[in-house]
């Protein structure tokens, strides 16, 4: 009869139960060691696997490519690694396992911190660490000598009885350990604040031009979910030179033509009015308030004039190519919207150094501007069809087409050098290429999340030497009144691998003994 | 602008610390042939100090191995010896190697695989030579020397490249931090994956006791190799954190998931379990260390396989 009884209230103990059970389970330092295995695995595919936050083309083309197993991988999560629901399990389960650990923790150790070492063992022989002696006095003497000498080591120091003496130190390691979880945790949040409240813009500045930081301004504009887009504080940065070395001294050498230093002149407009000067480099990030602005890219951007058949001015500016290889052979697209009655544009190849090569065809041989020129082509037609948006690099000519030459037999090619100009045809008015710029690929990104990330980064690795490099230690002394003399027992133990408690143990006895001899 | 000669010298300095080396591991493989398996008996006698009384602390002099000492017969130390001085000697060649090659190319020298490997068997050389200052690991010395000596044939063969200049998004003063940093961890994990793999087979007696007699017991084995797991893992934790630091400068966020920065982190996770299984009771100290094996071969992977394979932001190491 009881056992039936059982059986139906079981089930209602069980869920607290099994709860109680899975939570023990999942704050336990074995389930901690398989959660951090398992992050361990599961970053790796990330870096296998081309991932579509850092280069959504060459994922796209992967996929193309593996016709069966892309799509399947796909779903997988293998292309979002980071941001996928396993990945995120792992690592949530881990943060959820290291507080249900630090809290308890804490507790316990704040309570240690309070309390006297315990008493000391019958049998100090039996600990991991023994030494003996026998010295004349009393044992009272002695008891206050031991407690001087492990004071003086820096011990906590209780005695429990006449007889024995009870020390410990190394509290600060478990200090250390929960300082450097705990910092795991608050890294962890910073990370999380940069993603929510973070965003990152990316914006192609042409010497000589400026940009105001608003999110309607900038090229690209990636805010966190939580990012208040007016809030955004409208500094106005101006470029006024682009600079760029090239390695342009030993043509024999590998290294010919490859980059050493960009920098970008600014003039820095503030939100109060506050204006100033500085150069952003590579390696040299320009910190404003409420944002920082990197350079990561450059390359040149052709200055043309497009004027209609009366010289009318349609198109006037810099307009940045996009650099194709190390040589800056560049590509872009020169968009004449205020063109009419049909819009038109040009579809060209900037080379700095322009040689035509036999079998490549036109190509830069130099990153430098030695000989440029400019080789276009001409569409006509609508330049936004549906007014999609568009790479300001690449012409949409679907709805276009091509202009031939005057004579109908081929289609239409310029090639201009600075200062140089060209009739286009149909009345459509002239082209000319007055010179280059050189521009300044910035990103401009607010993390509001880095100093606490950095901070607790610095913290972990603070509490981890601590933790490591302390040893936590017991150190008794147990006297024994042996008519005029005192028999010593010292014993140590220690929760780590301690290499040193052996020669300590002897170090206080020695002292002890040495000591009361002269006294 | 690279100079010649200097990057001719830096070869050379390779060379002879290759040479160095080679005969440093012969003297150390003669060393491990000749001292006899003595550990039970000094074993036993070493108890001895410990709880006599008086003054007499002589607090096990040689660490790991204080035990082997007396009985080692004259040759074998000699060798030993002779050995020993070459370590020392060939690490100065190495590091010589590479301030040559720095001052070839101006730069600090640990932009490629090839550089990073002269400084990794730099460092092992060191943190083996600094470990002979503080305890008797004469008979760690042939494994040691025979690793390094791998590596470098292999980095002058397979990974050489000539001396060369950078891209200019690896011109920051955290570069040399976090490389040096990177490669000292590297140089003592080598060395720690070495002690845990002959731990692992002492521990078995994998291809009879004789030998594994001359070497300490298993159990000292393990402490030694995690004396050095402790010092490396701090460091690794500051070379992922400087690592971070230069990113943000150099590609404007902290970390981006490149394959260099998932390998780095890989390897400071394994580590970390590492650690916490060393620390859990239940589970074994075998366990433990094969965990710290097999954060030897990330390390591994992510000099080699990552730097040619992965393609990432970090590509120019190749
Ligand atoms: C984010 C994941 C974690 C990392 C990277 C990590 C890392 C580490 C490292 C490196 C140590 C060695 C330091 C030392 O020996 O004192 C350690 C120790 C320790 N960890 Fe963690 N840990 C993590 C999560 C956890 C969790 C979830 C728990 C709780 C179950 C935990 C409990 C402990 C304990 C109790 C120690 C001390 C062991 C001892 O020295 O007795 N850790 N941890």
């Amino acid at each position: 009869m009881s056992g039936t009884r059982q059986d139906i209230t079981q089930p209602k103990l069980g869920v607290v139960g099994y709860l109680r059970w899975g939570w023990r389970q999942l704050t336990s330092m074995r389930t901690a060691l398989f959660l951090l295995l398992l992050l361990a695995i599961g970053a790796v595919p990330g870096s296998v696997f081309p991932q579509r936050s850092l280069d959504p083309a060459r994922t796209a083309d992967w996929i193309a490519r593996h016709e069966t197993t892309g799509p399947w991988l796909d779903k997988l999560g293998a292309f979002e690694v980071y941001a996928s629901p396993w990945f995120s399990a792992i690592y949530l389960l881990l943060f959820i396992s290291l507080i249900g650990c630090i809290v308890p923790r804490t507790s316990v150790h704040w309570k240690a911190l309070r309390s006297k070492p315990p008493r000391a063992p019958k049998r100090l022989v039996r600990l991991e660490a023994h030494a003996d002696g026998e010295v004349e006095g009393n044992a009272d003497e002695i008891r206050e000598a031991a407690t001087a000498v492990l004071r003086r080591r820096r011990f906590r120091v209780a005695s429990h009885d006449e007889l024995s003496v009870s020390a410990e130190k190394g509290y600060l390691k478990e200090t250390g350990n929960l300082v450097f979880h705990t910092a795991l945790v608050t890294l962890i949040i910073g990370v999380a604040v940069g993603h929510l409240w973070g965003w990152k813009a990316d914006i192609v500045v042409p010497s000589g031009d400026s940009f105001v930081s608003t999110v309607t301004r900038y090229d690209t504009f990636a805010p966190g979910p939580l990012v208040d887009e007016s809030s955004l504080s409208p500094f106005a940065i101006e470029v006024e030179e682009m600079t760029a070395d090239f390695n342009d001294r030993e043509p024999s050498a590998a290294t010919f033509g490859q980059p050493r230093d960009f920098e970008a002149h600014v003039k820095v407009v503030e939100e109060d009015g506050n204006a100033f000067t500085d150069s952003v480099k590579v390696n040299h990030p320009l910190e404003m308030k409420g944002a920082t602005v990197f350079l990561l890219g450059n390359g040149y951007a052709p200055v043309v004039t497009v004027k209609d058949e009366d010289g009318e001015v349609l198109y006037q500016g810099a307009t940045p190519f996009l650099a194709q290889d190390g040589n800056y052979r560049s590509t872009g697209a020169i968009k004449v919207g205020a063109a009419s009655p049909e819009q038109f544009g040009f579809l060209g190849l900037f080379l700095p150094t322009a040689y035509i090569d036999p079998d490549q065809g036109p190509i830069s041989v130099f990153p430098d501007t030695r000989s440029p020129a400019l080789a276009m082509s001409m569409y006509t037609g609508e330049l936004y069809p549906d007014g999609r948006p568009q790479s300001v690099f690449t012409l949409d000519t679907a709805s276009m087409t091509k202009v031939e030459t005057t004579d109908g037999k081929d289609a239409l090619r310029l090639w201009l050098t600075p200062g140089e100009g060209a009739t286009l045809p149909d009345g459509k008015g002239t082209i000319t290429f007055d010179g280059v710029e050189r521009f300044a690929g910035f990103s401009v990104r607010h993390d509001p999340g880095k100093g606490l990330t950095l901070w607790s980064a610095l913290a972990a690795l603070a509490g981890l030497i601590t933790t490591l490099t302390i040893k936590r230690r017991r150190v008794f002394v147990r006297l024994v009144q042996e008519g005029e003399s005192v028999r010593v027992d010292v014993g140590g133990m220690s929760k780590d691998d301690d290499e040193g408690l052996l020669e300590i143990v002897q170090e206080i006895r020695d002292e002890l003994v040495g000591q009361s001899r002269t006294s | 602008m690279t100079n010649e000669i200097l990057a001719q010298n830096a070869n050379y300095a390779l060379a002879s610390a290759a040479l160095v080396i080679t005969v440093a591991m012969l003297c150390y493989a003669l060393y491990l042939a000749q001292s006899v398996p003595v550990r039970e008996q000094t074993t036993a006698d070493a108890k001895v100090p410990a709880t006599v009384g008086g003054g007499g602390s002589e607090p096990d002099a040689g660490g790991v191995t204080g035990d082997v000492v007396a009985e080692t017969p004259a040759r074998a130390r000699k060798a030993a010896g002779i050995a020993g001085s070459l370590s020392w000697l060939g690490a100065a060649l190495l590091l010589l190697s590479c301030v040559f090659r720095g001052l070839a190319v101006q730069r600090f020298p640990l932009g490629n695989l090839f550089e990073f490997s002269i400084a990794g068997a730099f460092f092992a050389m060191v943190v083996y030579c600094v470990a002979t200052l503080r305890r008797d690991v004469r008979w760690l010395g042939v494994f040691v020397t025979a690793f390094v000596t791998l590596l470098l044939m292999v980095a002058s063969t397979a990974w050489y490249v000539e001396a060369d200049e950078l891209v200019p998004s690896l011109k920051s003063y955290w570069l040399p931090i976090h490389v040096t940093v990177a490669t000292l961890s590297v140089g003592i994990f080598v060395v720690g994956a070495i002690v845990s793999a002959l731990y692992l087979m002492s521990d078995r007696g994998v291809g009879g006791e004789r030998f594994w007699r001359k070497l300490p017991e298993a159990k000292s084995l393990e402490k030694f190799s995690y004396s050095l797991h402790i010092i490396g893992f701090p460091l690794w934790t500051f070379t992922l954190i400087a690592g971070a630091i230069w990113a943000r400068e150099a590609w404007g966020s902290y970390w981006n998931w490149d394959p260099k920065e998932v390998w780095t982190f890989v390897i400071w996770t394994v580590y970390a379990a590492y650690l916490h299984a060393r620390a859990t009771k239940n589970t074994s100290r075998r366990t433990a260390n094969w965990i710290a094996i097999a954060g030897f071969a990330c390390i591994v992977i992510n000099y080699t396989v990552v730097n040619f394979y992965f393609i990432g932001q970090h590509s120019y190491a190749q």
